[in-house]
């Protein structure tokens, strides 16, 4: 009989600590189902971030780097340079890459630092409780915005792939999500498109998944992954603002 | 005897880095230590290096943080307040047990303060600006060809301890220049024998033989018990370690009427100090900690019972004195001369106020 | 033995490199020598000076409060660093750009018209050079082999044409 679900050696044989409905673990599994595929499960060294995907490193099958708080990039730059021929990723939510760590995303983009970054929006700090991220969009609630997000009190939320496709040496900058079969599939994609940059060298790729958070944002699960359609991806609107192949095909 | 170079200091580190195996340097530049990153860029990739001009301290701190993490040899440098924003940084580091050398050539504060020369890091190099139960080990030299020798020595105890390891020199240290005998160049660890010697390097597992390898560098324990074992298992190892990083120099302790402590730029001038009391008729000695951190204890039993006085002379508030008066633990009077705000007293100013301090006693 | 030396000037004039050769030298005749310049924020101009320390022994302070030798290649440098020679020190003072007399009578001054023998020599450039001449055989501090093995040094490569206009300025204040 041939199985048509397996686990993927890139995930290890454990349950995460995310809640039910969280779109943590599809990413988890599609970067390392990639990783598989390529054959590069044990050339890979990824950085976890802080926050909810701080724990990336007892789930992720493969050498591993914490950060602080907003310096993956930095962190992985340095890894990157003393290993020129492996994979290097970081992964990193919408507190950490946009927020506190927004320098060194830009800088390491900006340096075309040959590494992939794996954005996880879901408009929400999720480990700390529900507040304001740089990604929340107006009138969504959060606990440090209860009225939800206004532009006079906050401004707009900041559009990452469209920040970072200004720069000339992030080479490979598309934006998915993960709220629907068809959608995962083409995230997917994006993630092998990401990995394939990095190994032919070009710069810097970077994937943002849209995510849910379903219990901050106070929705069923079923609830979260409609609001993505209805109200996420019409402010972040999917697709791919920025890839080498396309350009020179240009 | 390798025959001796006149060197700018800053030059002079960076380069004794490099022969000490560093091959990694990330910095940002920030006076009076620029000519460091300057001469890394020009030097480092001659060697097979890797230099990066960071976006910031804390880009450069973190940057560091991974190469040591991935397993290579990393000497970074700044200045006080780039210094305080690599706090972070250097916390993590200490936690995951990341070597790394770290040169501060200081400057004054608080704050963005001056550029002058001062020693007001005191507290922020041995106390640690980070959060959480740990230490750093700090080295401040007197001068060049010991700043030298130093530099080329840390990256080895960084290695052999997993500890980032500091050196404390100041801007008067940076900005001259002095001759200095240049140790051998050491062999640099190459990336394809990383796997081999680090045993902590993440590289990928099929270095290592397969996934049950797999290595993570991490500081997060959210079991209390599972952080308390950590906290102990480093103290355990600065326990094992501390005979290696302990040093002093001690001059003239026995039958001295005062003993001066001072480390850095003011322990040179304490020499010319001594010898004008000596003029005088006055013997004085001198605690060199060459060591901040471990804190060279043992050298305070030395004084001997003719000391009516020991002098924490220093370019910072009494921060220096806060040690001295716990090695010194009630058995002698201690006394401060300092200057502040990046002036350096004159020996004869010095030497003055220790006279009044001694006449004081009387 | 230990001469302490202060060189002053504005930005331009040459004071450091005057100062790193002496330092040069004395490090060639095997002697113990601290070099430090004054660093300050501003890229361009102001005033520039250099302390170096030479000795048999090895030099415990860097720095100088009394001098045995000061170099001011400028007015405001005599005039704000002449207090700094210690009694019966030596005084070089570049009276070509400095109309008035020192005003201390307990220490050595020697006027060296160092632009005006630079310039006759056809390159006011070459003024440090005059200066650094007239010090050195004036106070002693580091003899002619080792300082003309530094000129060759600095005077090489791209400079090497240099060579010659130089070393002239160094002997031409003890020439006249």
């Amino acid at each position: 009989m041939k199985p048509v679900f397996t686990y993927t050696n890139g995930m290890l044989p454990v349950s995460t600590h995310y809640c039910p409905g969280c779109t943590h673990g599809i990413a988890h599994r599609l970067i390392m189902e990639v990783l598989e595929e390529n054959g590069k499960l044990g050339q890979a060294i990824g950085v976890a971030p802080i926050g909810c995907s701080v724990m990336a490193h007892q789930y992720m099958n493969v050498d591993m780097c914490e950060a602080a708080h907003g310096r993956a990039p930095a962190v992985a730059t340095g890894i990157r340079r003393v290993h020129p021929d492996k994979v290097v990723f970081t992964y990193q939510g919408d507190g950490d890459l946009a927020s506190i760590g927004m320098s060194e995303i830009i800088a390491a983009a900006a340096r075309g630092e040959r590494f992939s970054t794996f954005f996880i929006n879901n408009g929400i700090y999720g480990m700390t409780g529900g507040q304001l991220a740089p990604t929340t969009l107006i009138g969504q609630r959060a606990t440090t915005a209860v009225e939800g997000r206004t532009k006079a009190q906050f401004g707009m939320p900041i559009k990452m792939c469209e920040l970072l496709a200004q720069l000339e040496c992030a080479v490979y900058v598309e934006r998915v999500a993960l709220n629907s079969p068809a959608n995962i599939r083409k995230a997917k994609k994006a993630v092998q498109r990401a990995f394939a940059v990095q190994e032919q060298g070009l710069g810097f790729s970077f994937v943002e998944f849209l995510s849910t958070c379903p219990t901050n944002w106070g929705m069923t699960p079923s609830d979260a992954l409609k609001w993505v359609d209805e109200k996420m991806i019409p402010y972040y609107p999917l697709g791919c603002l920025r890839d080498p192949e396309k350009e020179a095909s240009k | 005897m390798t025959e001796k170079v006149l060197m700018k200091g800053n030059e002079a580190f960076a380069e004794a880095a490099m022969r000490g195996g560093c091959r990694f340097y990330f910095g940002y530049p920030i006076t009076p230590q620029s000519e460091i990153p300057e001469y890394m860029s020009r030097e480092l990739p001659k060697r097979g290096g890797c230099f990066v001009q960071a976006e910031s301290e804390l880009g450069a701190i973190n940057m560091t943080y991974g190469a040591g993490a991935a397993g290579g040899c990393v000497f970074i440098s700044s200045s006080s307040p780039g210094i305080a924003l690599m706090q972070e940084g250097l916390s993590f580091m200490a936690s995951a047990e990341v070597p790394a050398v770290i040169l501060n050539v200081s400057r004054c504060g608080p704050g963005i303060g001056g550029i002058q020369p001062g020693q007001a890091d005191y507290f922020q190099a041995t106390r640690g600006g980070g959060n959480g139960d740990y230490h750093i080990p700090v080295f401040a030299p007197y001068n060049m060809q010991e700043a030298v020798n130093l530099i080329y020595e840390a990256p080895s105890l960084a290695y052999k301890w997993r500890t980032p390891v500091i050196i404390l020199a100041d801007g008067m240290m940076g900005q001259m220049m002095e001759p200095v005998a240049l140790p051998p160049e050491k062999p640099a660890l190459e990336a394809k024998d990383i796997a081999s010697q680090a045993d902590w390097a993440i590289t990928g597992y099929d270095d290592r033989g397969g996934p049950q390898n797999r290595r993570v560098v991490k500081s997060l324990r959210l079991q209390p018990e599972a952080l308390e074992e950590h906290v102990e298992h480093l103290f355990a190892r600065y326990a094992k370690a501390a005979p290696e990083f302990t040093r002093y120099e001690a001059i003239g302790l026995e039958d001295a009427e005062i003993v001066f402590v001072a480390y850095g730029t003011i322990a040179r001038l304490t020499l010319e100090v001594m010898d004008m009391l000596a003029e005088q008729g006055i013997k004085a000695g001198l605690i060199r900690p060459i060591s901040l951190w471990p804190f060279p204890e043992e050298a305070f039993d030395k004084i001997g019972p003719a000391t009516k006085v020991v002098i924490s002379a220093e370019l910072s508030k009494g921060q220096l004195l806060d040690d001295v008066k716990r090695a010194v633990c009630g058995r002698f009077p201690v006394e401060l001369i300092y200057r502040t705000g990046g002036i350096i007293p004159t020996s004869l100013e010095v030497t003055e106020k220790a006279k009044a301090i001694l006449e004081g006693l009387q | 033995m230990i001469q302490k030396l202060f060189f002053a000037g504005s930005g331009g004039q040459g004071v450091i490199l005057m100062g790193q050769m002496i330092a040069y030298a004395s490090m060639y005749e095997n002697k113990e020598v601290t070099f430090l310049p004054s660093y300050g924020p501003e890229m361009r101009g102001g005033t520039a000076n250099c302390t170096v320390v030479v000795s048999d022994k090895p030099v415990s302070c860097p720095l100088v409060y009394e001098a045995d030798v000061v170099v001011a290649m400028n007015l405001p440098s005599m005039t704000r660093f002449e207090s700094l020679v210690k009694p019966g020190g030596m005084l070089f003072y570049n009276s070509s750009l400095i109309p008035q007399k020192p005003t201390r009578t307990d220490i050595q001054t020697i006027p060296v018209p160092a632009n005006d023998i630079a310039m006759e020599m056809g390159n006011s450039r070459a003024a440090n050079m005059v200066m650094l001449g007239a010090v050195a055989h004036g106070s002693g501090v580091a003899g002619d082999e080792a300082l003309d093995k530094i000129l060759a040094k600095v005077f090489s490569g791209k400079k090497a044409a240099l060579l010659d206009l130089n070393r002239k300025a160094f002997h031409a204040y003890s020439a006249q």
